[in-house]
Order: structure tokens, then sequence, then C-alpha cells
């Protein structure tokens, strides 16, 4: 019988009643009284200098109330980089100016140049027509190798190349691993590109700046996944405004994916201007602009060399990627490629010897940065696809040459830094193995053919680290900031409840969930407890959601939280009843005398809190609200086993998804219906990164897939029903819910058990192939086949 | 400038637009019907699909002034006064088919168009209806099952919620 109630319980979502009825309250629905409008005029070329920009005939156009341009904005501080790497020389990253519009120089179609605010939006399009701008058009650098020549053109002359660090990972490996190779029985070696893509979540970008004159306030509503990191960016880095004189609101936010992470240009500008002209200023991104100015995500080229003995033991992984920043460093896009991949290269397997080398890259393109998963879908997508290929190469069953290489033992140091708690590997996979009905796949696969189908199968492993991070860790990383989670319980009179988190919810249902853990702890029902998240005046300082993080960092800060509760109510409670703390207990919202029939309420001890004439007050404060910050002693590791099935039309090469099955391990779960949920929505986006989408330059610096004409994303008819199971769970042994995150799973563990089923699909039919680049097209398909 | 004048969910509203306004943009901006959301600048997302005179329609796909003397219904109209949730919301919320909830306002009205025409589709008429209406969420996974729910059928051999 599934509970109906507390941790493990699937409540209907109570965020659901006012998204179903039109009553959110999403950043765009904001009317501030007297807010005007600004659209900013952005580069329609990838490489220029701005020659002149004479603004004079715009700002008299009916309506315009300000122009602003880079001049505006000399000895404003630039757009700050959250993340130093270290090279492999010891030297750190090279790190550009990044200004909130444009210095003398354009470096993407999309970039910033000036921002024409008028009363209507319409009058600052129009007015942006009128500005003349002369651009002095320079080479476009958009193929990373060929960014690193000698003579390469730079997309910043201040920098010593177009280079930004050159990772070695771990270094002092390199012999070992090299030597591994040396003495390899067999070498596999694979490869590939991580598609560039545009996360696309479907509300665009909005902000709002405000200020009041009176108290010297600026506000900015936004549309973030942490208002507290863009308070401490844009308030320490960009504008100089103290934390206490800066508010930051993020309401309902329409899905984040990673690109709501990142401060932004368009953030900071509105809170300047509206200073600046003291009138609320508002921009609404339309979707065009929002895939030339959202950081896009992924955008690795990769050779990966897997090395095994005699017995198809993994003996080394190699690896050398060039990872693509963009023409500027978005906040934590440094660390997406190496601390958040290098670090996941172990993969579910004990590899004793791995080298991971990345040489991050400038180019004339849009910033990239962290998209769902962030690095640890690119490591396992390598990692998976090689291993397949390697399988293939040795004629040996996919899956059993996962089975022989699975770590066993926990908890598990990899070669990579980092330790795995818990996880079940095998137990896992069995659980796969049932529900996707392997047994059954080669009966599948006649049925197909005698239709005249090709029919694959793919099934690969994932791990990932979630949970980010240990704040002492992540600093010795290059971090610069601490990555811990806070929440505020406050307890009413009357025993209701109000936990402010520093986490975000935009689509996860935290306003659900959150009240589950309460509920369970107190024993009250979870209609007792609201969560508010999202305003930097309410919530303490937290670091907000991303990294599959908010239960795992943010639901333990809450139980820390409500644990201080509790042990301050169990000694008014003995109060009450005239009984020693150590003897009181608390069940069904209840607080007992153990061994007796005394007992007292939740809310009387609620109500003697905050109306303390019988109340120990020599001893404890009145009032009952307490604050916990949480900082993980270690990240999480969920991981799963996925399987998917396709189906291939040899006339056309158009792949169709027939089955998918994800058995995930994340230890203990809130809410099932919710994982369930986010499991499938990461399985949509990686099935979308697999078969359709990819953002594509030309070689001008154009995006080519600039629309949804032109980027495909996943529609309702292109995917199936999914199977989920998480009835695998190894409980994370380091925070206090034995939790470890699902937000990621589906996005990182899908796009390889894709590739790899359509690989298997090409191969039944005779097709010598090992590889096909995604988005796996029909054009890319049928060309495999048709050589 | 000229004066529209539509009876959106049932009451008559007017307001001012420009020939360029969108029916999107005027319910959102003019009206204050800030449910039906704009996720696209090119008629594809079907965030702000409304109906109009019982029809599905993109709104960002028609000026105001083409609406005028209409009869608009939009997501705010949905729900009965007291906040009840009609049974395709209720299915929705029931099935967990929506998650940041951008994209909802439009599924429902899509999804709402679809049984009205066809009140037991196939799961194969049902993603094919949506094709105009993007997610970024849900996978369609419980959007789908959503709908199918609220047409009557059994969706309890559908993988889990």
């Amino acid at each position: 019988m599934p509970k109906d109630h507390g941790i493990g319980a699937s409540p209907k979502r109570r965020e659901d009643v006012r998204f179903l009825s039109g009553t959110g309250n999403y950043t765009d629905d904001i009317q501030v009284n007297g807010q005007a409008f600004v659209h900013f005029l952005r580069s329609d070329v990838a490489h220029a200098n701005i020659t002149s920009i004479d603004t004079s005939v715009a700002s008299a156009m009916p309506g315009v109330l300000r122009i602003f341009t880079g001049a505006d904005f000399e000895g404003v501080g630039g757009i700050p980089c959250g993340w130093q790497i270290t090279d492999r020389h010891g030297e750190p990253m090279q790190e550009p100016a990044h200004p909130v519009l444009a210095q003398g120089k354009v470096r993407y179609v999309g970039d910033q140049i000036a921002a024409i605010v008028a009363e209507t939006v319409e009058q600052a399009r129009d007015a942006a027509e009128a500005i003349e701008l002369d651009l002095e058009e320079l080479p476009a650098i958009v193929d990373m190798k060929a960014a690193l020549k000698e003579d390469a053109a730079k997309v910043h002359d201040d920098l010593t190349s177009n280079l930004c660090y050159d990772w070695g990972f771990v270094e002092e490996n390199k012999p070992a691993v090299d030597a591994a190779f040396d003495a390899a029985a067999h070498v596999t070696t694979l490869e590939l590109r991580n598609n560039r893509l545009v996360a696309n979540p479907m509300e665009p970008r909005v902000a709002i700046g405000d200020f009041n004159r009176a108290t010297g306030e600026s506000t900015l509503y936004t549309t973030s996944q942490n208002p507290h990191v863009i308070r401490l960016l844009m308030g320490a880095f960009v504008l100089g405004i103290p934390e206490h004189k800066l508010r930051v609101v993020a309401p309902d936010v329409g899905g984040g994916f990673g690109t709501k992470i990142f401060h932004y240009a368009e953030e900071a500008f509105c809170t300047f201007a509206a200073k600046a002209l003291n009138r609320a200023v508002k921009w609404t991104s339309t979707r065009a602009e929002a895939f030339i100015s959202d950081a896009h995500g992924r955008d690795h080229v990769t050779k990966i060399e897997l090395a095994l003995d005699a017995e198809n033991n993994f003996t080394a992984v190699r690896t050398d990627t060039y990872a693509n920043m963009g023409a500027y460093l978005s906040t934590f896009a440094p660390s997406v490629p190496t601390w958040l991949h290098g670090t996941l290269m172990a993969g579910n397997y004990k590899t004793p010897l791995i080298y991971v080398n990345v040489k991050a890259v400038f180019t004339n393109t849009v910033p990239v940065d962290a998209y769902r998963g962030a690095g640890r879908p690119e490591a396992t997508f390598q990692l998976e696809r090689v291993i397949d290929k390697a399988a293939r190469e040795l004629g040996v069953d996919p899956i059993a040459l996962r089975r022989q290489n699975f770590i066993t033992e926990f908890p598990y140091e990899t070669p990579v830094a980092v330790a795995y708690d818990t996880g079940d590997y095998h137990g896992t996979m069995d659980i796969l193995e049932k529900m996707a009905d392997l047994s059954g796949f080669e009966a599948r696969r006649k049925e197909s053919e005698s239709r005249g189908k090709l029919r694959g199968l793919g099934v690969n492993c994932y791990i990932e680290a979630c949970g980010i991070a240990p704040s002492n860790l992540v600093g010795q990383l290059g971090a610069r900031a601490g990555l811990y989670e806070s929440a505020t319980v406050r307890v009413n009179a009357t025993g209701g409840i109000v936990v402010m988190t520093g986490s975000h919810s935009h689509g996860q249902g935290h306003e659900t969930s959150f009240p589950q853990v309460i509920a369970e702890m107190i024993g009250i029902d979870e209609d007792m407890v609201e969560i508010e998240h999202g305003d930097t005046s309410k919530a303490p300082m937290g670091m907000g959601t991303y990294g599959s993080r908010s239960i795992a960092v943010g639901g333990s800060a809450m139980v820390r939280a409500t644990e201080k509760i509790i042990a301050k109510a169990k000694k008014i409670a003995a109060h009450l009843m005239e009984a020693a703390d150590a003897d009181i207990e608390l069940s069904d919202g209840k607080f007992s005398v153990a061994g007796t029939d005394k007992s007292v309420a939740w809310g009387d001890v609620t109500l003697a809190a905050y109306v303390p004439h019988n109340y120990p007050l020599e001893d404890i404060e009145p009032g009952l609200e307490e604050t916990a910050f949480y900082d993980p002693a270690n990240f999480t590791y969920p991981s799963g086993a996925y399987a998917c099935e396709v189906e291939v039309d040899p006339d056309t090469g158009k792949v169709t998804i027939e089955n998918f099955n994800a058995a995930d391990d994340f230890g203990n779960i809130i809410n099932p219906m919710i994982v369930d949920g986010q499991v499938h929505g990461g399985i949509g986006q990686g099935i979308g990164q697999a078969l359709l989408e990819n953002a594509a330059y030309d070689e001008n610096g154009q995006l080519l897939s600039a629309s949804y004409m032109d980027y495909a994303m996943p529609r309702a008819n292109d995917v199936p029903f999914y199977g989920v199971d998480h009835s695998s769970q190894t409980p994370c042994t380091h925070n206090p819910l034995g939790v470890k995150g699902c937000g990621e799973a589906g996005a990182i563990g899908s796009p390889p058990a894709v590739v790899n089923a359509v690989v298997d699909a090409l191969r039944s039919g005779g097709h010598d192939i090992y590889h096909i680049d995604m988005p796996v097209s029909p054009s890319r398909v049928w060309q495999a086949m048709n050589g | 400038m000229s004066q529209v004048t539509m009876t959106v969910n049932g009451k008559e509203m007017s307001g001012d637009a420009e020939g360029r306004t969108l029916l999107s943009q005027f319910l959102r901006e003019t009206l204050g019907l800030t449910g039906t959301h704009v996720g696209c600048d090119t008629s594809q997302c079907g965030a702000c699909v409304v109906h109009v005179d019982g029809v599905a329609v993109k709104a960002c796909t028609m000026l105001a002034m083409e609406a005028d003397g209409s009869d608009v219904a939009t997501i705010e109209g949905q729900a009965a006064v007291d906040g009840t949730l009609n049974a395709l919301q209720q299915a929705f919320q029931d099935h967990h088919g929506l998650q940041c909830g951008f994209c909802t306002p439009g599924m429902i009205m899509s999804a709402a168009d679809l049984l009205k025409n066809n009140p037991q589709p196939t799961e194969a008429e049902v993603r094919h209806h949506l094709e105009g209406n993007i997610c970024r969420c849900t996978g369609y996974h419980n959007i789908v099952k959503a709908i199918l729910a609220a047409s009557g059928q059994d969706v309890s051999s559908i993988a889990a919620e």
C-alpha cells in the first residue's frame, strides 16, 4: 500500500492549481508602476570592431527615454565568472573582460551593442532601427581547432590566444596511463562530437529593474534559478550595490535547465538603468533573442580511448576534449568541462588509470555553460559509447562487458578524485533487464525485420555527481563561492510552519515535496507547511537550484533547521509537563513523556512559545524559528542503467524510439510521482539531443538554427511512453535524508542509449559502422548506411 | 489605436489596440489576463493557445482587431468560479502533467479542443494533436497520459505516473 502522507508519498502538487488556472506569477506577468521597456540592439555579425554608433536620430524618436551604449558603462564592472580553472602548468585560465554593453568590439551574433529604453517596447524597437551603426567586420572564429592555430585571429585582442585553459586531470597520472595503453591487449578509440544545444526553457528570460529613491533600494525581478547568486554577482562585481540595498526576486520561473543559473548582462542593465532613469525598466526576451543570448550547452569535440587487458578488464581511459566556451566566460562555464566532467570519467567502472585533457577555447559564438547534466552527460556519452564500441570490436555482449567491470564495493575512491559512497550497479542492471524485457529483444527484432525495419537495442549505465557541493572542496577547485544551502523554519503560534529555502523551484515541485519532509519529522499534516522561495528579502542566503541539489542540500538544510525546532519544542514540552527534556518523545504531532500517558499537542507547544506565560524563560528564548546552513560532506552519486530500442527505416534513415526504459538509483525518495516526472523530462531532453537538436553555426558565425522553425525541439510525436523504475535504492550515507537527487539523470543517461541502439540497428542490417554523431538525423543515418 | 471589444470568458471586455497588436499581447497587457503565455515568436510553441469562437487558435497568430466582437475563452475561464478545476485540468494535476507550468495553459486549451472534436482519442492521435505545443519539462509522458485519462480511458497500464 503506497503511503499517502510524508516521505515516500505522492500527494498531488499544490503549485499545479495556480498553473492550471492561469494564476501563476511569472516575471513577465509583473507590471511595475511606471515601467519603461528596453530593447537591445544586438550584433548581427560574429566579430567586428564598432567604428561608430550614432544614436542622435534614434534618441529623438517618439517615446524614447534614453539610449545607452558601451560608453555609459565605462567604469562599471563587467559580468563576472564564478569559477577559475588552473591549467596543467599551474597557470590560471585566461579570463577576458565581459562588458554589460559592447566596448568597441562585438564578439558573437547576439552581443548587445546598445540598449534603447522607451515608453513601450514597440517604440524601443522602432528606435533601434534608427541607430546608425558602423561595424568593421573581422574574421569569425568558429571552429575550435582552427581557433587554436598559431595564426588564428583572436576573439580577445588582450589575451595571448584563443585558449582559455589546457587542463590535465590527473596530470601526475599521465605517464602511468600512457604506459597502460602501451601494455594493453586491446585499445578502442572513438572520436565524437557532443552537439551544441540550446536549453530552451519555455519561458524566455525576463528582467525588471526597479529603484526606490527614498530608500535607495534596487529591486531586480528576474527569471533565475538562484536569486541570491544573482544578488551577489551583480551587486558585488558589476554594480557595486551592497546586499542590504539590493533585492532579487525570482517568482514563478518557467523552466531553467541550467540556462537560468547564470548572471546575464540584461539583468545588470535593467537594474542600472532603473536607477539612472528613476523608472522601472523591463526586458522580455523574444524567443529569437533567447537563441542568441541564453547561454548554450555542451559543444565538446572529443577523442576517447579505452584500454583493455586480454580478459577484457578496463585498464585505462584517456580522453582529449576541446570544449567551446563561446565568446565570453559565462558564470560557471569553466567548471563544466573540467570538474563536472573529468571527475566522472570513471563512470560505473573500476578502471584504475584515467587521464583527461580538456582544452577550453574562445570562439565567436554565444557563451556556453551548464545545461541539464553539465559535463556529466558529456562524460557519460563518450565513456558509454567507447565501451559499446569495444564490445562490438571484441565480439562480446555489451552488458556483460559492463558488468565485468562494474565497481562492486563501496565506498569507492576513483582515480579521478571522487569517492562514491553507495551504489548497486548489478542490482540496477538486473531491474533494467527485467523491466525492458531484454530477453525478448531478439523476437522483437525479428518482428521488425519482417516489416523491413532494422531494430536496435542500446544499453548503457551512468553515474553522476549531484548535491553540489562541499564548499571547502570546490574552493580548492576554483569556485569563487560556497555551495551550501540554507533554510529558515518559522513556526507560527498556532502551529503552522513557513519554510524559507535558499533553493528555488522552477518546475521541480518544492512547494509539495519539501512539506512532506517536515510533515514526516513532526507528524503533522503537510497542509500546515508552506514553502517560500525566490526572494532574497525573505530567504536566508542560499545558492539556488541546479545540479540536482535541492533536496540533497536544500532539503538537508531544512532538516537541520527542523531538528533545532524540535529540540527547542521538546524543552518547552518538558516544562509544560514538568518532565525532563530527555524523556520527551515526539510522534504524530504530539509530545509525550516516555513511559507515562502525559502528552501535549504540537499546537500547545507552539502557542506557549509565543505566549510564554508558563515557559522556561530563564533557559530559553520565546519564539520558535530556526535557521540552518548545510554544507554537504561529499557529492551524491545517483546512478542508473538505461535501455533504448529503436526502429530504423532503411529507406529513409528515420529513427523511431520504440521503447525506452530507465532504472535509476536515487537513494531515498521523497515524492515518487515527482521523481518519475523528472526522469521523464530528462529522457525527453536526452532523446532530443540524440535525435533532433543541434545549435549549428556556419563558418561566418551565424547561428543557423535560431528559431523553432530550425531548431528541432522534441514534440509529443517524437517520444514514446517511458518505463521508469527507482526501486534500486542505496541511500546516500552523508546527508540526513539519504537522498541523491534526480533532476539530471534522464538527460545524462539517455543520449548514449539512443545512439548505441541506432548503431546496433544498423550493424544488424550488415552496415559496418561504429558511430554516428548526434543528432542522429535521418540524413546522417541514411549516409551511414549508403556510404 | 482603435478600441477592440470582445467577450472573454463570458465577460465583455474592451481596450485600445494598435493595428500590430497581437491577440496574445492584448489579452496579457491590455486586459491583464496573464495566464496566456508567449513562448516563441514563430507560432511554434503553442503556449498562447486560446479559443476564439470555439476554435483553438494560437493567440500570437491573430491580431487583436481580428478578434473584435469574438467570443474568446482563455485558461482563466476554465475552472469553476469557486476554483474547482475542470475534468481536464484535474487530470493534469492527478497525473503530474505539468512541471514549470509555462506551456500548461496552451496544453490545456489545445487538449480541450482535441477532446471536443474527438472525445476518445488514441495515444497516437493525442501525440499528433500536440504537434503545435512544445513542453520542455515533462517529456510529454504525463501530458499524454492526462489527456487520455480526461477522456475517460483507463491509463493504469501506462507506466508509472
